[in-house]
């Protein structure tokens, strides 16, 4: 079982994506609950996972690479199939088969055209993304991360709205992406040329080109390229917005909450341990750009009219704590000794708030749906006074999106309070900017989320079509969120909610994760 | 013993869930729910402090109880409860009065009684109706109670700061509890944007508070090998403080001087000090209940009590924290008080007054007053919390006579408002409980001597101040300062608690509704007269040992009781000799300021005869010239307006300049990238074409490629310039490292 688990829950969607290729197109309902039951496979497996792990190795005080299984696969190029888990993939894998399996169950009431297709191409892509977290073959990483690509490029271009320019939003994604993926596959070529096989554990041994500070930066810019417009940071980062625009509900969790992830992986699983010296000498462009991700992505957040492109935009201004986090621990290698604890708090900070930003980015894109679905419309000036109308979906909301400002007692404040515990004191003046954006974020959240929807008086002039989802009619009054629509989000809400009063066990395995890190580097 | 202290704030918090999951569909039980659990948690309360006052040396052995530890790195955070000496008498008075607030907002809320027909979600409910949201209230104050039960609790900065925060939720969601409510006055600010703007600007206090206790805990980890984390007691340690006063810092000269000024930030937007008090004046939207709790006894006086509670780390920054404190206290106690002077609604007077007594507390720190501004607090707590309630029932009183009017078919005078002391009057024929428990809040913020618990409090901070003048050496200049302000603002306190009484009390009915107020429902005046006993008597506590006769009688058990918990803390709370002259002082601006206000207000058949006249002290003022002066304090100094015209016009603008900057360049140059390279690309297949016909290979590639990508664009545009240039460096790279 060990070193089976993690091929099982990579590959069984895959299985199922192509089963669901061979049924009929007309039986919808057939494809959807069966892809809905087979991903639970997946998400029960990644669960026991989890708790597996924190059993045999976090509660007896040792962590490291676990469940691994490493076959030949390409002798001529020494690459082989390489997979494993540690503290920093096994919660990661879970978020990924959680939103995945949510995305299902949520998908299967909404989607309504070309639902094989669809179901198809979400299969394939979960596949894609569980393979980045397990993968330790470059090869094998690169096959998924690109995997990963195709699938949200369709569910882009065909699902997405018309008038919010899916064939362009999804080629924008598709060679923004791609051109970072070139890159990378440069650079995954340079340290094979070093270290002599694709492995990732080994390189991470050798760390190449440790005395040529120029090949290394020139290969740490290489990946860096690629994880940063996957992340995005600024200023790499307008893609997002438009992909998040035009995507189906479904399809913008994902991107929220695991694509976004995969970037941030990629640094701390590939270019933190594998160029320590690069990474420390560009430290502070990364806090820089960190920093300046946060800020300015909330302050451009005020100024959006579309809910959806606001929420996308909050992702730029919370990823930029992960690219703070991360660099402020790079910039600490300079005295591990004095920054140790430090910098471990930086990088857990930047992992919980990876987690953290999954689940709550990714129930605010449900909501999202919710209310699209309804009023066919994402503009913010069109609503108001919902609370008194719809109760439920405000108090949903409300959640989320304290969790999203960082409310204390909700999720999203821990992994704010130690990465900016980590960064106050590595890289003081960088975390003394990036406050402001605690701020704006509050300003964005409050004023042009709660207070256009929720508050105020309901006028029912502004929107007099609403489609009530229990059989698709026309009413002119919102209905409240259906029981679909409650069970997708409780399961995201009780996180919240569980990780924000008690962070303990999550930190459990990104604290061993980032104690390893720190220790080889 | 520890499960007793873990249930203070869990009960309440139980409240809560208990009322969102199950019960919110019943108002009578969600109510009930809220205030029988309410009561529970403070019969825990005061079983605790019981429990502490009879173990001796209790200033030693606090109960402690672990909650737990948040591993960082290899060491770990630890979090937890305490009950020391301080939280025991901050447990005294917050159950207590939040049990008196849920229960008068039984009957505020109108349990029990019917649901209006034409009552809509997010407006009051007309008079003698059921509020439409009412289980939602107690579900909110309920979390509230957790929240500054945990606070008090709370052993470490981190989890203060937590409770800190979700107080703050509570406060929004309460101002902004009527989230519908629209004024004809298109000018006046609604509950909802009230609630906004009282999050974003304490948000602001906040962020500087965070800023700095990471630099705290930062410091504090090296001084102790990563084993001090955020807890009270190990900050506390002489070795980490005077490490932290070694430590030298660009700014403020040390760590210590820094991080007390940053986290006194997070007090200054909590507790509405200058110059972020903005908020509080505009929080009075919310429900009279919510502002007696959290806009006078409790949250904003939390801004104190973590001053309090980060006192040694205020002393370590010495002089620069010191006086920064004392600075910011005592002008914000005078500009608040000349403020609250000018304003006609009830409850603004009240919140300006709010703001101009936390700042005594400040400023009584400041001068290192410990015992005194603690005294001043929980004294505080209770009249203001009274006084708030009893303002309450003065509105729905008024707003009873309002629906009466309304009921005999008669319109009310222009411009009506049922918080309005202009419109009032004569009401305490109408509400004698009222006015009773009123009068005792209003002496007792006034300071009326010896037999209030407001004059015991204050005057103690001002011999202190006295005392620091006469015997301090480097603080004298700004126990000068601090004394001068407080006397000053004194005699306004009283000057302008009288004006309020007189506008809404004495003489006649101004307007029909006030002619047609009646007396509240007994769940509302029978909190209010348990806690008008409270701010009587409860000053005796804290009667100074030397104070002639009632000294030696009384004993002083408060400053016994801080005192030590100060020692232990390394604070100096000495007992001073008695001194007449601060006393003086203390009763003359009390009684002057009552007096004069009674010349210009009180006086029957003059002062205020019709709701449209002008203030007997504006017209006064106009008179010698100062009408400009008394129009700047009615329009509070213009700093709402002079803030929407800088720091949010500025941040809007900002956010604007953003998005136009993100969308024009920053995409802009994404889609420029993309546009050369589609040119690259017709160029290459131009080239291909025309000139490289005999290379079949090579051209082969270029031109599947190219076509590939005109393919692509015809859809839209693309961004394969980086492709391009980036394939074109790294092949340049490989090729580079094959040959080193």
């Amino acid at each position: 079982m060990d070193s089976w688990i993690l091929t099982l829950i990579t590959f069984i969607p895959l299985v199922a994506a192509v089963i669901v290729l061979f049924m009929k197109k007309e039986q919808e309902d057939l494809i959807k609950r069966f892809s809905l039951l087979v991903s639970l496979v997946p998400l029960a497996l990644s669960i026991w996972l989890a708790v597996d792990y924190y059993q045999r190795y976090l509660a007896t005080g040792v962590g490291g690479m676990a469940y691994e299984l490493k076959v030949p696969w390409i002798p001529q190029l020494n690459s082989s199939y390489h997979v494993g888990a540690d503290g920093l993939s096994v919660p990661l894998i879970f978020l990924t088969t959680l939103l995945s399996t949510l995305s299902f169950y949520y998908s299967g009431r909404t989607i309504k055209r070309r639902v094989k297709d669809f179901f198809f191409l979400f299969l394939l892509l979960e596949t894609g993304m569980l393979g980045v977290f397990v993968a330790l073959d470059f090869v094998l990483f690169y096959v998924f991360w690109e995997i990963g690509l195709v699938p949200m490029y369709f569910l882009i271009g065909i699902w997405g709205q018309p008038k919010d320019r899916p064939l362009y939003s999804a080629i924008k994604f598709f060679l923004y992406t791609l051109v970072g993926s070139v890159a990378m596959l440069l650079a995954i070529l340079a340290i094979y040329f070093q270290v002599g096989s694709f492995d990732i554990l080994e390189a991470a041994r050798q760390q190449p080109f440790a005395n040529n500070l120029t090949i290394a930066s020139l290969a740490f810019w290489a990946f860096m390229l690629a994880f940063m417009i996957k992340v995005p940071s600024f200023p790499f980062h307008t893609w997002l917005p438009d992909a998040h625009t035009a995507a189906p509900t479904a399809g913008s969790v994902i991107l929220a909450g695991v694509l976004l992830k995969l970037g941030a992986y990629g640094i701390l699983r590939i270019v933190l341990p594998i160029f320590p010296t690069a990474f420390q000498a560009w430290a502070m462009v990364i806090v820089a750009l960190g920093v300046i991700g946060i800020v300015y992505g909330a302050f451009v957040c005020v100024a959006q009219t579309d809910l959806k492109r606001l929420i996308a935009y909050s992702s730029v201004s919370h990823m930029g704590y992960v690219m703070l986090g991360i660099g402020a621990a790079a910039a600490g290698l300079a005295n591990v000794g004095r920054y140790g604890d430090s910098m471990a708090m930086a990088i857990n900070g930047a992992t919980l708030q990876m987690f953290n930003h999954g689940i709550i980015t990714g129930g605010l894109f449900f909501l999202v749906g919710v209310i699209y679905e309804r009023a066919h419309t994402r503009d913010l000036d069109k609503f108001g006074g919902l609370s008194a109308k719809t109760p439920y979906f405000y108090a949903i909301m409300m959640v989320t999106a304290f969790a999203s400002l960082g409310l204390p007692g909700l999720a999203g404040f821990w992994a704010e309070f130690f990465t900016f515990r980590g960064a106050f004191d590595i890289v003081t003046v960088w975390a003394a900017i990036g406050v402001i954006g605690v701020v704006m974020t509050a300003a964005y959240i409050l004023w042009r989320i709660i207070q256009s929807v929720f508050l105020g008086e309901y006028d029912p002039h502004k929107i007099d079509h609403w489609t009530d989802l229990t059989d698709y009619s026309e009413k002119h009054e919102p209905t409240d969120m259906l029981a679909f629509e409650k069970v997708t989000m409780w399961p995201l809400v009780a996180f919240m909610v569980f990780l924000g009063l008690y962070p303990v066990p999550l930190l459990a395995f990104f604290n061993t994760a980032a104690v390893e890190i720190i220790q080889r580097l | 013993m520890e499960l007793l202290i873990v249930l203070i704030p869990l009960l309440p918090f139980l409240g809560f869930v208990g009322i969102t999951l199950f019960t919110k569909h019943n108002k009578r039980l969600s109510a009930g729910l809220a205030i029988a659990l309410m009561a529970a948690s403070w019969i825990a309360s005061w079983i605790v402090i019981f429990r502490a006052f009879a173990t001796e040396h209790f200033e030693k052995h606090p109960f402690h109880v672990p909650l737990f530890a948040i591993p960082t790195g290899k060491s770990v955070l630890e979090l937890g409860f305490v009950v020391d000496n301080l939280t025991a008498a901050m447990l005294f008075m917050v159950p207590f009065v939040c049990l008196m607030i849920f229960w008068y907002s039984w009957g505020y809320m109108g349990i029990g009684l019917p649901a209006g027909e034409h009552d809509r979600r997010g407006w009051p409910a007309e008079s003698g109706h059921v509020d439409p949201l009412a289980s939602r209230f107690f579900a909110y104050i309920s979390l509230f109670a957790t929240g500054m039960l945990g606070l008090v609790l709370s052993d470490n900065l981190v989890t203060l700061f937590v409770f800190w925060e979700v107080m703050g939720l509570c406060s929004y969601l309460l101002i902004g509890f009527w989230f519908a409510r629209k004024y004809d006055d298109p000018k006046r600010i609604t509950p909802k944007q009230a609630g906004l703007k009282a999050f974003l600007t304490t948000r602001i206090g906040d962020t500087i508070m965070l800023a700095g206790m990471m630099l705290l805990y930062a410091s504090a980890a090296v001084l102790t090998d990563n084993q001090a984390g955020l807890t009270f007691s190990k900050l506390f340690e002489p070795q980490v403080l005077e490490g932290l006063q070694r430590m030298s810092v660009p700014v403020f000269g040390s760590m210590a001087t820094l991080t007390a000024i940053l986290i006194f930030w997070g007090s200054i937007g909590k507790s509405s000090q200058w110059p972020l008090h903005v908020w509080l004046p505009d929080a009075m939207e919310g429900p009279t209940p919510v502002s007696a709790l959290i806009h006078a006894a409790t949250m904003v006086s939390a801004g104190v009590y973590l001053i309090i509670r980060m006192f040694p780390l205020m002393l370590a920054g010495v002089q620069p924290a010191l006086t920064f404190l004392g600075f910011i206290g005592a002008f914000t106690a005078l500009f608040a008080a000349v403020i609250a002077v000018a304003q006609n609604d009830i409850k603004r007077v009240l919140a300006y007054s709010t703001i101009s007594q936390l700042g005594y507390m400040f400023a009584a720190l400041g001068i290192g007053a410990y015992v005194a501004a603690t005294f001043h607090l929980l004294t505080h707590a209770f009249f203001k919390a009274l006084l708030f309630l009893s303002s309450g029932s003065v509105i729905h009183g008024m707003e009873h006579g309002e629906h009466h009017v309304h009921h005999e078919g008669h319109h009310e005078v222009h411009g009506f408002d049922a918080n309005d002391m202009r419109f009032m009057g004569g009401l305490r024929h109408k509400q004698p409980w009222t006015f009773i428990a009123f009068v005792a809040g209003g002496l007792a913020l006034s300071g009326f001597p010896i037999v209030t618990a407001g004059f015991w409090s204050k005057d103690e901070i001002l011999a202190e101040a006295w005392y620091g003048l006469t015997h301090g050496d480097k603080g004298a200049g700004l126990a000068l300062f601090v004394f001068i302000l407080l006397v000053l603002a004194a005699f306004l306190t009283a000057f302008y608690t009288w004006r309020q009484i007189s506008m809404t009390f004495l003489g006649k009915p101004r307007t029909e509704s006030a002619a047609h107020a009646h007396e509240s429902s007994w769940s509302m005046v029978a909190p209010l007269l348990i806690l008008a006993v409270f701010a009587i008597f409860g000053g005796f506590i804290g009667v100074p040992e030397n104070f002639p006769v009632l000294g030696p009688l009384l004993n002083n058990p408060f400053h016994h009781w801080i005192g030590h918990f100060a020692e232990t803390l390394k604070i100096k709370a000495e007992v001073h000799p008695f001194n007449p002259i601060p006393l003086l002082f203390s009763v003359v601006v009390a009684l002057g300021g009552l007096g004069v206000s009674h010349l210009i207000y009180g006086r029957a058949g003059k002062g205020w005869q019709t709701h449209d006249q002008l203030d007997p002290l504006e017209a006064a003022m106009q008179r010698v010239g100062l009408g400009w002066l008394y129009e700047a304090m009615r329009r509070k100094f213009y700093f709402d307006e002079l803030y929407a015209a800088t720091v949010v016009a500025f941040g809007k603008g900002l956010a604007k300049a953003a998005a136009w900057f993100d969308r024009t360049v920053v995409d802009g140059i994404v889609n420029g990238v993309g546009r050369m390279g589609v040119g690259v690309a017709r160029a290459a297949a131009e080239f291909d074409v025309v000139v490289v016909d005999g290379l079949v290979n090579a051209t082969a590639v270029v031109a599947g490629w190219a076509g590939g990508l005109l393919r692509l664009i015809q859809t839209g545009r693309v961004q394969t310039y980086l492709l391009v240039a980036m394939m074109t460096v790294f092949m340049l790279l490989a090729l580079f490292m094959f040959y080193l």
